[in-house]
């Protein structure tokens, strides 16, 4: 945020004189992340998981790119390939396991960011345009992801590619041929495994791109904050360097702990045993499981069991599904509280962790279990309250719920003392 | 418009959701489900514990010779190990001239330089051990059309995979009397409770004194089954150890990197109140 205290760049060294004159990238870097940013005093750590994220996503370009040197796209020789890596290639093992438990953990911080976002009401007026490409940016890693798992090309590379592409066949009429064309093939074969390759390779760069865009577009506001109030005062805010890059490199050293001891000591918690088997078009996976990071929308897709007059269920769950997604870019015009964090509203509190909250943990578990009976019946209560809890409740608690008085100041709520007004 | 959009769409999914709730109950109260037979009678694998087991486990390269050694002398007359190549067995303590003399040992596919037809000859370290049969074809066609997994990554893919194999090695037994006739194993087919449906075209393939170890070690059933579970953990992991001392030190670094952080992160923020 470009607010009238912010520090000013000075470069010092004739050398960086003379190239702010001419490319002033370190001028650029100095407002977004520096001392030039002003941000409010008052982040916890939630608001660590932004720039974690980033974090993540670089991990994966690195480890993707070297990988990528030794990966063979071939549906005879991807599965060895990997275990080439994995036996062979120097230091092969880490790059595999970091990049595998590397793609989970980027998808817990992504996560826990989400969750911040929606618990603060960050997606609110002046920062609609963050969250919408933020959401963006969730669907591409999703697609990013799923790519990725084809890749080693085992027994749930194989099946997760023919569940996954078999959605698009839901779609009336052009549904089969549009399946086809993904594929380039009648199942997921050589055309299918070099394309998402290729894809897999771009997409995390497209991501890049929208992270730019994504940090741009929080910079014409500024940064929220957990009590939602603007910022007003100097008292309320305070250079990014040297307070949160302190900050967040304590928030990554605590992520870097839990990301190696995953990786180093527990590398195949998050995977499934059946992409340790090569990938056979003849025989089918008992259960075929998605990624983790999957479940709550498996859950949701598998919900749907009973036909709506001429609309089969298996379309009404692929719709749902990607509807699950897609009503998150409406939420800034669903919710219409003036009041943004979560703390200051008692009844969105109540129905953000008794009723979000469980209602995703519930689907999550029920995507990973088998789709029967009980599972698929907690499964159609979660999702139902998920639906109704951001197309109908917090419509309606917006404006019905009376809020809490709000701190006049964030200085005034971090200090507990009201602010003397200055001239 | 959205709020109403929104409205209506979430009262549609929502109301079909609890509707399909509600056929879901009738369902599983007209039709209860039925335990299968693969469920009620199937088991977990054992609990058996490896020196390499825990964060500071390390192979016992004892324990993956006589391993493979049952390997060889059992498992690899109808089971691959295409991921391994004689040079590997080195790292389970076998010296440069062992690791030869058993390549040697062994024929592996080749053309013969005259006639171009396929031949053998004797292995040398870099080869992959080879499999015991041509292809698929030969190996169903040898084994009553069951085809023997190839091992390499067998304790990765299966949940708790060295336990399993030590389970299904152990855990042949009698065909209980209440099993129903449709689990019941057909020709060829074993009782197993630890394999996934029950009944396992393997014939129980390791028995007491099976196989004899120069150094005298237990040679029972359960000890050998251990023997050649431990050996293909390190098959299907062999840079484990190696992973483990590398995650210490990456901790280590990590937990002063962070400490000082932290410090510094105080130090910033001591004059501000947050």
């Amino acid at each position: 945020m470009s607010v009238a205290w912010a520090n000013e760049y000075k470069p010092q060294h004739p050398l960086m004189q003379w190239m702010d004159e001419r490319l002033p990238i370190p001028r650029l870097m100095y407002n977004a992340i520096g001392g030039g940013y002003e941000v409010p005093r008052n982040f916890n750590w939630f608001y660590n998981f932004g720039v974690l994220a980033g974090v993540a996503l670089m991990v994966q370009i690195i480890t993707g790119i070297v990988l990528a040197m030794h990966y063979n796209s071939s549906i005879d020789g991807a599965f060895n390939s990997v275990e080439h890596i994995m036996r062979n290639v120097n230091g092969g093992w880490f790059l595999r396991y970091a990049h595998m438990n590397g793609a989970s953990f980027f998808f817990i911080v992504v996560y826990i960011h989400i969750f911040r976002g929606l618990y603060y009401g960050s997606y609110k007026a002046p920062r609609e345009m963050v969250w919408l490409l933020g959401v963006t940016i969730f669907l591409l890693m999703m697609a990013t992801g799923f790519m990725g798992y084809v890749l080693p090309w085992g027994q749930m590379s194989f099946w997760g590619a023919q569940v996954i592409t078999g959605f698009f066949s839901a779609i009336p009429v052009v549904g089969e041929p549009l399946r086809q064309w993904i594929l380039g093939g009648f199942a997921p074969d050589q055309a299918a495994l070099t394309r998402f390759f290729s894809l897999h390779y771009l997409l995390p760069f497209v991501i890049l791109g929208v992270i730019i865009l994504h940090v741009w577009a929080l910079h014409i506001p500024g940064s929220g904050n957990p009590t939602g109030v603007p910022v007003k005062t100097k008292e309320d805010t305070l250079p990014f360097h040297p307070y949160y890059t302190s900050k967040d490199g304590v928030g990554l050293g605590v992520y870097l702990i839990a990301f190696v001891a995953v990786t180093f000591f527990a590398p195949n918690m998050l995977g499934h045993p059946d992409n340790y088997i090569v990938a056979n078009p003849l025989s089918t996976p008992a259960h075929i499981v998605p990624e983790w990071y999957y479940w709550p929308f498996y859950a949701i897709l598998r919900a749907f069991t009973v036909d709506f007059l001429f609309i089969p269920a298996k379309l009404l769950g692929v719709l749902a599904m990607f509807g699950s997604i897609a009503l998150l870019f409406f939420l800034p015009w669903l919710d219409t509280s003036p009041v943004r964090s979560g703390n200051y509203r008692p009844l969105f509190k109540k129905f953000f962790w008794f009723g979000l909250v469980p209602s995703i943990v519930i689907l999550g578990y029920c995507g990973v279990m088998p789709a029967e009976g009980i599972y698929i019946l907690m499964s159609q209560i979660a999702a139902a309250y998920y639906f109704a809890h951001f197309l109908i409740i917090l419509p309606i608690i917006s404006r019905i719920e009376k809020t809490l008085p709000l701190p006049d100041s964030i200085t005034e709520a971090v200090t507990g003392k009201p602010v003397l007004a200055v001239a | 418009m959205v709020r109403l959009g929104a409205f209506l769409i979430g009262l549609f999914m929502a109301g079909w959701l609890m509707v399909s709730a509600g056929v879901t109950v009738f369902e599983m109260i007209t039709e209860p489900a039925v335990e299968t037979a693969e469920h009620k009678f199937h088991k977990h694998p054992k609990a058996v514990s490896f020196k390499h087991d825990g964060p500071f486990g390390k192979y016992d390269t004892a324990q993956l010779q006589r391993g493979y050694k049952v390997y060889a002398e059992v498992c690899a007359a109808c089971h691959s190990l295409n991921q391994i190549a004689f040079r590997n067995l080195a790292e389970i303590g076998y010296n440069e001239d062992e690791v030869k003399a058993i390549a040697k040992a062994a024929q592996v596919p080749s053309i013969n330089a005259d006639t171009g037809e396929p031949a053998t000859r004797p292995g040398i370290a870099t080869d992959k051990l080879p499999s015991p049969y041509a292809n698929e074809t030969a190996a169903r066609a040898a084994n009553n059309n069951a085809l023997p997994p190839d091992l390499s990554l067998m304790t990765k893919a299966r949940h708790n995979g060295p336990a399993y194999v030590y389970s299904l090695l152990t855990g042949y037994q009698k065909v209980p009397a209440d099993l129903p006739k449709e689990n019941r194993p057909g020709q060829g087919l074993h009782y197993n409770p630890y394999f996934a449906n029950l009944n396992i075209a393997m014939a129980a393939p390791l028995a007491d004194g099976q196989v004899t170890f120069d150094d005298g070690s237990k040679n029972d059933l359960k000890s050998m089954a251990k023997d050649v579970s431990a050996f293909l953990t390190w098959t299907a992991e062999p840079k484990m150890t190696q992973r483990k001392a590398t995650g210490w030190a990456a901790l280590i670094f990590l937990i002063i990197f962070t400490g000082l952080t932290f410090l510094s992160y105080r130090q910033i923020w001591a004059g501000q109140k947050h």
